[in-house]
């Protein structure tokens, strides 16, 4: 049973469906019925070259169309008649190939719908367009799998109203996308994997390359990931990870799809971020990376979104490309509550030779590091210099 | 999106407006207010915001390590203990102004004559998991 393949199918069969007039709701609940039967049912594959065992997935999708729509039938036809109502649903719409026309982009729009809150659309999207199940994604975000089952529900009545040939916004979507990329827990989900993979198929339905810059992004972070964190789980920052660790495919992927985007000379955030990102993957060290052109790009983010968590990234890149003082300097010009500035500064005046203030303010960094990962880390930071400075 | 606990105190916690003990209040008053709760909790877990909610005993014990092969020491409880938790509920919510939302809505549970108690509820961000993209 090949799964990766029956999730890459589930939102074209649920566009399939909705296509048919089913409603989206009931239909996404035929769709996830149908996949857990395709897992019941259909043989384990063990190896993806096995072509008399692939037999029956010669047409997957359509045996998903035929098994959901079914299902969609049962569950509509039961509800009717809970509610003592004539069948509404005689006619089966005659068996036959699933249409041409993919409306997997539409479902990726409803999914993110403004509308929803970032946590339901994440949830949507990961059920509807991912395949996951509700346990997977509960399990993915630490929640009881009753709640998360509710999340997806409300969401599901939340987009009821819209309709599904509504254009949508892409940016919407990268959003969400982005998140699940950069903010799951490391459960047995591989989000980041997820992301990816959801980011890739979005890729193929549109054409436009603030799709394909947040691609980039995510595959050249991906790429470190192995030498991210250390064996202990601690986290190894960017100047310290062993760059052999690297995975160079993702990286000449994540390069060669932002300098395609690039060309297209239609910049965004993404594009920019992934700019910086490919800078980094190109450099044999930190020190030898092209902190001028990544101040740059920092500039460019400036002026894409005005955040100051990219002023206070752009701070670190000045004090690489100009030096301590001049990384201070642009820090200064910061709101010092911002999350991470006494990190910067910390940093920035341990470059600058002032022991004891980088001291201290690695110590107040990590009090308010939002995750342990970090805290650990900045803590381990002041104790170093702490150390340094005892002896 | 992020998980945050929402921390009762039995004591450490400011005085609420409403505040009688509970063995004060009528049967009625004391049914009024568990079923606050429960109705709480069972409206979160709808939202899709719910993920634990827990009661603790007023009473614990402190207990520590002693050396190598020996029992571990155990103490307490102590009277005089300044903070005291009563129990909590923890909740995953889009924004922190969600949760001082709910929180508000929490310390609303009706005590001393049907009317709302008022505590001081403490809410604590949990750390969540480092970000992917930081540079």
């Amino acid at each position: 049973m090949n799964e990766a393949l029956l999730r890459s199918l589930t939102p074209s069969v649920l566009a399939v469906l909705v296509r048919r007039g089913a409603d989206f709701a009931a239909a996404e609940d035929a769709v996830q019925d149908a996949l857990l039967e395709a897992v019941r049912v259909w043989p384990a594959t063990p190896s993806p070259s096995s072509s008399s065992r692939e037999r029956p997935m010669r047409d997957a999708k359509g045996w998903l169309v035929t098994v959901a729509w079914r299902k969609f039938l049962d569950a509509t036809r039961a509800d009717a008649a809970r509610r003592r109502r004539e069948d509404l649903f005689d006619e089966e719409p005659a068996p036959g190939p699933a249409p041409a026309v993919d409306d997997t982009l539409q479902l990726y729009f409803l999914c993110a719908h403004p509308s929803l809150t970032p946590s339901s659309a994440i949830a949507l999207t990961l059920r509807a367009v991912g395949g996951l199940t509700t346990r997977q994604i509960a399990q993915a975000y630490l929640v009881p799998e009753a709640t998360m089952a509710q999340r997806i529900s409300r969401a599901k009545r939340t987009v009821a109203g819209v309709r599904f040939d509504q254009p949508g916004d892409v940016a919407t979507v990268l959003r969400v996308l982005y998140l699940v990329f950069n903010e799951g827990y490391s459960g047995d989900v591989d989000l980041a994997a997820e992301a990816i993979r959801l980011t890739r198929q979005l890729a193929a339905q549109v054409d436009h390359p603030e799709v394909a810059g947040l691609l980039a992004l995510m595959l050249l972070h991906h790429a470190r990931r192995a030498a991210r964190t250390a064996p202990d789980g601690s986290l190894v920052p960017l100047a310290e990870q062993d760059r052999d660790r690297w995975d160079t495919e993702s990286i000449a992927e994540g390069v060669a799809i932002l300098q395609a985007a690039l060309a297209r000379d239609r910049l965004g955030e993404f594009q920019a971020q992934a700019a910086v990102a490919a800078l980094h993957a190109d450099a044999p060290t930190a020190e030898e990376a092209d902190w001028v052109q990544i101040v740059e790009w920092y500039d460019e983010l400036t002026r894409l979104t005005d955040s100051p968590v990219v002023r206070l990234n752009r701070a670190v890149a000045v004090g690489e490309a100009d030096g301590p003082r001049a990384g201070l300097a642009a820090l200064a010009a910061l709101d010092d509550s911002l999350p991470r500035h006494a990190a910067v500064a910390a940093y920035l005046h341990e470059r600058d030779g002032d022991l004891a203030t980088a001291a201290r303010l690695y110590a107040e960094a990590a009090h308010r590091a939002p995750n342990l990962a970090e805290r650990d880390h900045l803590t381990r930071q002041a104790a170093r210099l702490n150390a340094g400075r005892c002896r | 999106m992020a998980k945050y606990l929402l921390l009762k105190h039995y004591r450490g916690a400011p005085a609420a407006v409403n505040d009688v003990p509970m063995d004060q209040w009528t049967p009625e008053e004391i049914s009024a207010h568990v079923q606050y709760m429960h109705d709480f909790a069972a409206r979160l877990e709808q939202t899709g915001e719910f993920v634990d909610g827990q009661a603790l005993a007023p009473e614990g014990t402190f207990v520590r390590y002693d050396g190598e092969g020996r029992p571990p020491v155990t103490d307490g409880p102590f009277a005089e203990t300044k903070d005291l938790i009563a129990g909590w509920m923890v909740i995953d919510v889009d924004s922190y102004e969600r949760a001082i939302e709910l929180a508000g809505e929490l310390s609303a549970a009706p005590g001393a004559g049907g009317k709302p108690i008022h505590e001081w509820l403490e809410v604590r961000p949990f750390l969540a998991a480092p970000p992917t993209i930081t540079q």
